[in-house]
């Protein structure tokens, strides 16, 4: 049994400052609060001990000055978590805008990530050092939840849906990777570390690899051509299908009168159940690729179909606060 | 005890003071009931609703599947029902008990003609292989949002039967105690509740029908 | 009423009728109430049972002593019977049935047949969880995740879900058998704010269970339905939400942890002011409390999904509603604290679990602040913390409050005094044994070991040992009351009608009560817990 153990995780990204300031403040203030309490207890206890047989407490029977005291007080403290937590809550939300974008699928039971260049790796995740990433996750079966606890953040990993999660790390090393939502017989090993390398160690480590790595959009392309997505979705107006160039981001009105933004989820919907969301003006034409396109091959789809519509760096340097618009959208997409 | 020490009706069970308790105490019993039973259904509902608005046009496609005619037939032996089961809680507490009986008797035919449609309407959808879980089979487009619509309508008119079953029972139960004359104005409320219990039956299908036959059709 | 101390000759509910079929057909709420602590006891000691398991195998980090199927079967049994069989029943089916129509001054509760049918139902569950249990057991977590439950285990998940659905009714019936008695069962001058604090719980807790049972009956029924014939209301692969099954579950559930607290609050009131010998402080709070915390309980639940992907805006809602359920708690422990002051105060076992009660339900409390801080439950969700917040309140809060109730009522249930010094020396290994096995996992929690893990890295090892110590201890402790309990039962002390000196309509008729409770109508004169006007009677020490 190692008796170095730690009282207090490791604090390896921005979010973990502030996760745990709310912490302290939390323990400090029940610290108070259960001393205050057991104080009030033991004294009342032995002071007003009972002496005779047959004695009986006082009168007293209550006080609204007391009551409202403390009614108050909790509610002040509360509404203080409340604000403080809510800010924290939504940076972890909301990726910064120059995050750049991995991609993990959870299966039970392991973790597969794709790196921006294409580079794969299963329960380990190497990332640089000073740059936020942001994580975009879909399981491939039961829910599953990825969990840095360094970082101080996890999210669910649910089948059907996108969902993301973002850190920038702050120290070197290498920590725990887990799996926090129970998925089955081997829950508990679905998991592995996070290697945090500095910016120049971590280009020398993709490189070392890169011989088998092929970019996420020219493996996309690939699939589009070998699927032969391009016969309805061509570059103009006039196909079958609606063109698929210049469309990330915007807003299309459906047949049933509702209008969605497209989005990683609308694509991949659109890939897998395309008849559920047709475009006003198109006919459900298309194919269901449920169950036949995996969801490494969604993700590269996606990825190749957003490199169609003006990049978002590009679309940055025409419009920074439109951009950051969109990505706090994207971020609050997620949902019921 | 000095209450109901006058008149001891032979139905007042011994830990009640008097007939009034022994009501009111059952009425709000029921009442209180009928409230699990509405949160019971509430959750069928919410699931319904939440799919609704995911699935539009498939619950469209859906509700196309239904017959409407048997369905709004339905609706009306339901109603006629709860008149004959108010006009039998009438008669009871103005101990017309041979009105009583038959009002009884016609509420078990109607029920049991409910049933019976239901029946029917189940068997064709049987037929038309559109049980998710046994025998689904759809070529639309919109097959996956379909089979969650009829999921749900079977999941909800199941329900709604099963406790129309459970009435039938009942009823039975009732229509032999009332044939031996046992209900009078002083002990009638065990009519009165079960006509609680049927009104609420009869209630979850008037909300069953529109949202599953009616709405989204042309 | 002075003559009905202790005359053993006199007629009792238990020595009324003999026989077994005297108690398994009875309608009489005291030996219902006796016939289920027979059944909750037996369902704690396997939960428990399995506990000691989850804990052994978590001394070294592992996972050595059984396969992870097995271990995720062994804690989703201990979390199944614990929750349905035990902590859900255990206060309101066992103290509650026997003590509200009690307190209330009525011959019984209103509905007996009910309560008898509710007993067997509860049975019929029972047997078929234990029947699920002996053919594989089901692995999916208490919290039957979607599409986990519905599409991938191959365990008893139907037929655990159907255990699960029965013993609802059971509660069902026992909460409407409750709201009815209350409501028009009262004896004469009970008015609604003359009424113990422990009446006003059970009240409020019948209400919860009344709303939220069935939203949990009709979500097991279509998990039933995905898992048997896979018509995937929550596959996502068939259109399915799974995190609807959340939405459901926890509109269910959460209310559920106040169906298991707010009973403890009740027995607590009492045990305060028996043993103070005063009125609760501010008992018109008391009563509001619990009525708000009934009502905050139902529009909590989304706190369980801050990181399912729910929209951060729905997640700020349920967060600061999550908050406010701090406020009637705190005011409750505030109160309880303020009812000391100037008591009268003894130590008696049921005391020394009343206090206890006080500091742990404290942590337990503010711990839940903790969690509906969203910015830290991004850390904290799904580790050993959850799992100390709320062995906090179960077991430091329902437990405690149950154990303390059951002592205090023992008199009066049984016609005899328990062994008062293996009573202390017993809540004390409870008190000791408990802490040392939670609080380490609030630690461990924080460092980010998630719960429901059969191995971990081994850095974690030093407080699962201290864990799995402290469970020792604890196991010891719930052993000793079974054991002298029962022994008392037979060769205890007779017990006079009001061994506290307790003011309450329970004490003023004789220990055992009578079949029908009173030999006299009661007429209530007095606010609850009037010291100052208590009933002259002879009391035997």
């Amino acid at each position: 049994m190692p008796l170095d153990f730690p009282l207090f995780p490791e604090a390896a990204s921005t979010m973990a400052g502030q996760v745990d300031a709310i912490y302290l403040f939390l323990v400090a203030l029940s610290a108070f609060f259960s001393i205050l309490i057991a104080g009030a207890v033991v004294y009342c206890a032995v002071r007003y001990r009972r002496r005779s047989d047959d004695e009986i407490g006082s009168n007293l029977h209550g006080s609204l000055l007391l009551e409202i005291v403390w009614s108050a007080i909790p509610l002040a403290i509360v509404l203080v978590l409340f604000f403080w937590g809510a800010k924290v809550f939504f940076a972890q939300s909301r990726p910064p805008a120059d995050a750049i974008e991995y991609t993990a699928i959870g299966k039970q039971w392991m973790w597969k990530f794709q790196h921006p260049d294409g580079q794969r790796e299963i329960n380990t995740l190497h990332v640089p050092k000073g740059q936020p990433i942001v994580i975009k996750a879909i399981s491939q079966d039961v829910i599953h939840s990825l969990y840095f606890p360094a970082f101080r953040v996890k999210k669910d990993v649910i089948p059907g849906r996108y969902t993301t999660v973002w850190f920038e790390a702050t120290k070197t090393g290498s920590f725990h990777l887990f799996c926090a939502e129970f998925c089955g017989a081997e829950h508990s090993l679905m998991g592995g570390q996070v290697v945090v390398l500095e910016p120049e160690d971590y280009e020398r480590w993709l490189a070392g690899g890169a011989a088998t790595a092929q970019a996420p959009e020219e493996a996309g392309r690939q699939l589009f051509d070998q699927l032969a997505c391009g016969t309805c979705h061509g570059e103009g107006d006039g196909g079958r299908g609606p063109s698929l160039h210049d469309i990330y981001g915007e807003e299309v009105r459906l047949v049933d009168g509702r209008t969605v933004t497209i989005d990683d989820q609308y694509l991949r919907e659109s890939i897998l159940t395309p008849a559920e969301k047709i475009v006003d003006g198109y006919s459900p034409l298309m194919p269901t690729y449920q169950g036949q396109i995996s969801e490494e091959n969604v993700f590269k789809l996606i990825t190749y179909i957003k490199s169609l519509s003006p990049s978002p760096e590009d679309a940055a340097e025409a419009n920074p606060a439109e951009n950051a618009a969109s990505a706090a959208d994207e971020a609050t997409e997620e949902t019921l | 005890m000095s209450a109901s020490a006058e008149a001891h009706s032979p139905e007042l069970q011994h830990h009640f003071d008097s007939m009034e308790q022994q009501r009111s105490a059952s009425t709000l019993g029921m009442w209180a009931f009928v409230a699990q039973e509405l949160m019971f259904f509430g959750g069928l509902f919410t699931a319904y609703l939440v799919y609704r608005y995911l699935y539009p046009i498939g619950f469209e496609l859906g509700s196309a599947q239904l017959d409407i005619k048997l369905g709004g037939f339905n609706t009306a032996v339901l109603l006629a029902s709860s008149f004959t089961m108010a006009m039998a809680v009438w008669a009871a507490q103005t101990g017309k008990k041979k009105v009583l009986l038959w009002m009884l008797i016609a509420t078990l035919a109607l029920g049991a003609v409910f049933l019976g449609v239901k029946y029917v309407e189940y068997s064709a959808k049987i037929e038309h292989h559109l049980v998710p879980g046994y025998n689904f089979e759809s070529d639309s487009p919109y097959a996956g949002q379909i089979k969650m619509f009829m999921a749900l309508y079977f999941a909800m008119t199941g329900m709604h039967a099963l406790h129309m079953v459970v009435g039938f029972g009942l009823l039975l139960f009732y229509i032999y105690h009332a044939a031996k004359g046992r209900y009078t104005p002083e002990y009638s409320h065990p009519i009165e509740l079960f006509g609680l219990y049927w009104h609420f039956v009869d209630i979850v299908w008037i909300f069953l029908f529109p949202l599953l036959y009616l709405l989204g059709r042309a | 009423m002075s003559t009905l101390i202790t005359d053993s000759s006199r007629s009792n509910y238990l020595n009324a009728a003999y026989g077994i079929k005297s108690w398994l057909l009875t309608k009489d709420h005291k030996r219902i109430a006796l016939l289920y602590l027979v059944a909750v006891s037996i369902f704690f000691s396997v939960g428990g049972l399995f506990a000691a398991l989850i804990r052994l195998e978590l001394l070294t980090p592992e996972g050595d002593m059984v396969q992870p199927d097995i271990y995720n079967r062994l804690f989703t049994m201990h979390g199944v019977i614990m929750i349905f069989f035990f902590l859900i029943p255990a206060i309101p089916a066992v103290l509650g049935n026997f003590i509200l129509p009690l307190m209330v001054g009525a011959k019984d509760l209103a509905f007996p047949r009910i309560n008898l049918a509710s007993f067997y139902v509860y049975v019929v569950a029972g047997i078929l969880g234990v029947w699920a249990l002996i053919n594989g057991g089901v692995d999916t977590g208490w919290t039957f995740y979607t599409p986990y439950s519905s599409m991938y285990s191959n365990t008893q998940v139907t037929l655990v879900a159907m255990a699960g659905f029965i013993a609802g009714f059971s509660s069902i019936m026992t909460a409407v058998n409750f709201i009815v008695t209350v409501h028009r069962m009262r004896a004469p001058g009970l008015t609604w704010f003359r009424m113990p604090l422990m009446v006003w719980a059970l009240y409020a807790t019948s209400i919860i269970i009344m709303l939220a049972t069935p939203v949990l009956a009709i979500t097991l029924v279509m998990l039933m339905l995905d898992h048997s014939l896979h018509i995937g209301i929550f596959d996502p692969a068939q259109g399915g939400d799974p995190v609807l099954f959340q939405h459901l579950f926890w509109f269910y559930s959460h209310p559920a942890v106040y169906i298991m607290i707010l009973p403890a609050m009740g027995v607590i009131s009492e045990l305060v002011a028996a043993f103070s010998r005063k009125k609760v402080f501010g008992y018109t709070f008391v009563v509001y409390s619990s009525l708000s915390i009934a009502f905050l309980g139902f529009l909590v639940w989304g706190h369980h999904l801050f990181v399912s992907g729910q929209s951060v805006y729905a997640g700020a809602v349920f967060s600061i509603l999550s908050m406010l359920v701090a406020i009637p708690s705190a005011v409750k422990v505030f109160n309880w604290t303020a009812t000391l002051f100037q008591g009268s105060v003894s130590y008696q076992t049921p005391m020394l679990y009343a206090l206890g009660f006080i500091g742990l339900f404290t942590i337990g409390g503010l711990t839940g602040v903790f969690l509906a801080t969203m910015g830290l439950d991004t850390h904290v969700h799904d580790t050993y913390f959850v799992v100390a917040h709320f062995h906090y309140v179960m077991v430091g809060g329902t437990i405690m409050g149950y154990l303390g109730g059951l002592h205090y009522w023992w008199p009066k249930i049984s016609g005899k005094l328990y062994p008062e010094f293996w009573a202390k020396i017993s809540a004390l290994l409870v008190f000791v044994g408990f802490n040392l096995t939670f609080f380490p996992q609030f630690i461990v929690g924080y460092l980010g070991m998630p719960r429901r893990y059969h191995a971990y890295p081994p850095e974690f090892q030093v407080f699962n040992v201290l864990s799995t110590a402290g469970a020792s201890v604890l196991g010891l402790g719930y052993l000793l009351p079974i054991i002298y309990l029962t022994w008392s039962m037979r060769y205890g002390k007779k017990a006079p009608a009001n061994p506290w000196g307790a003011v309450g309509l329970e004490w003023e008729t004789a220990s055992p009560p009578p079949t029908f409770n009173f030999d006299d109508d009661p007429v209530v004169e007095h606010e609850a817990y009037d010291y100052h006007h208590r009933p002259e009677e002879p009391r035997v020490a």
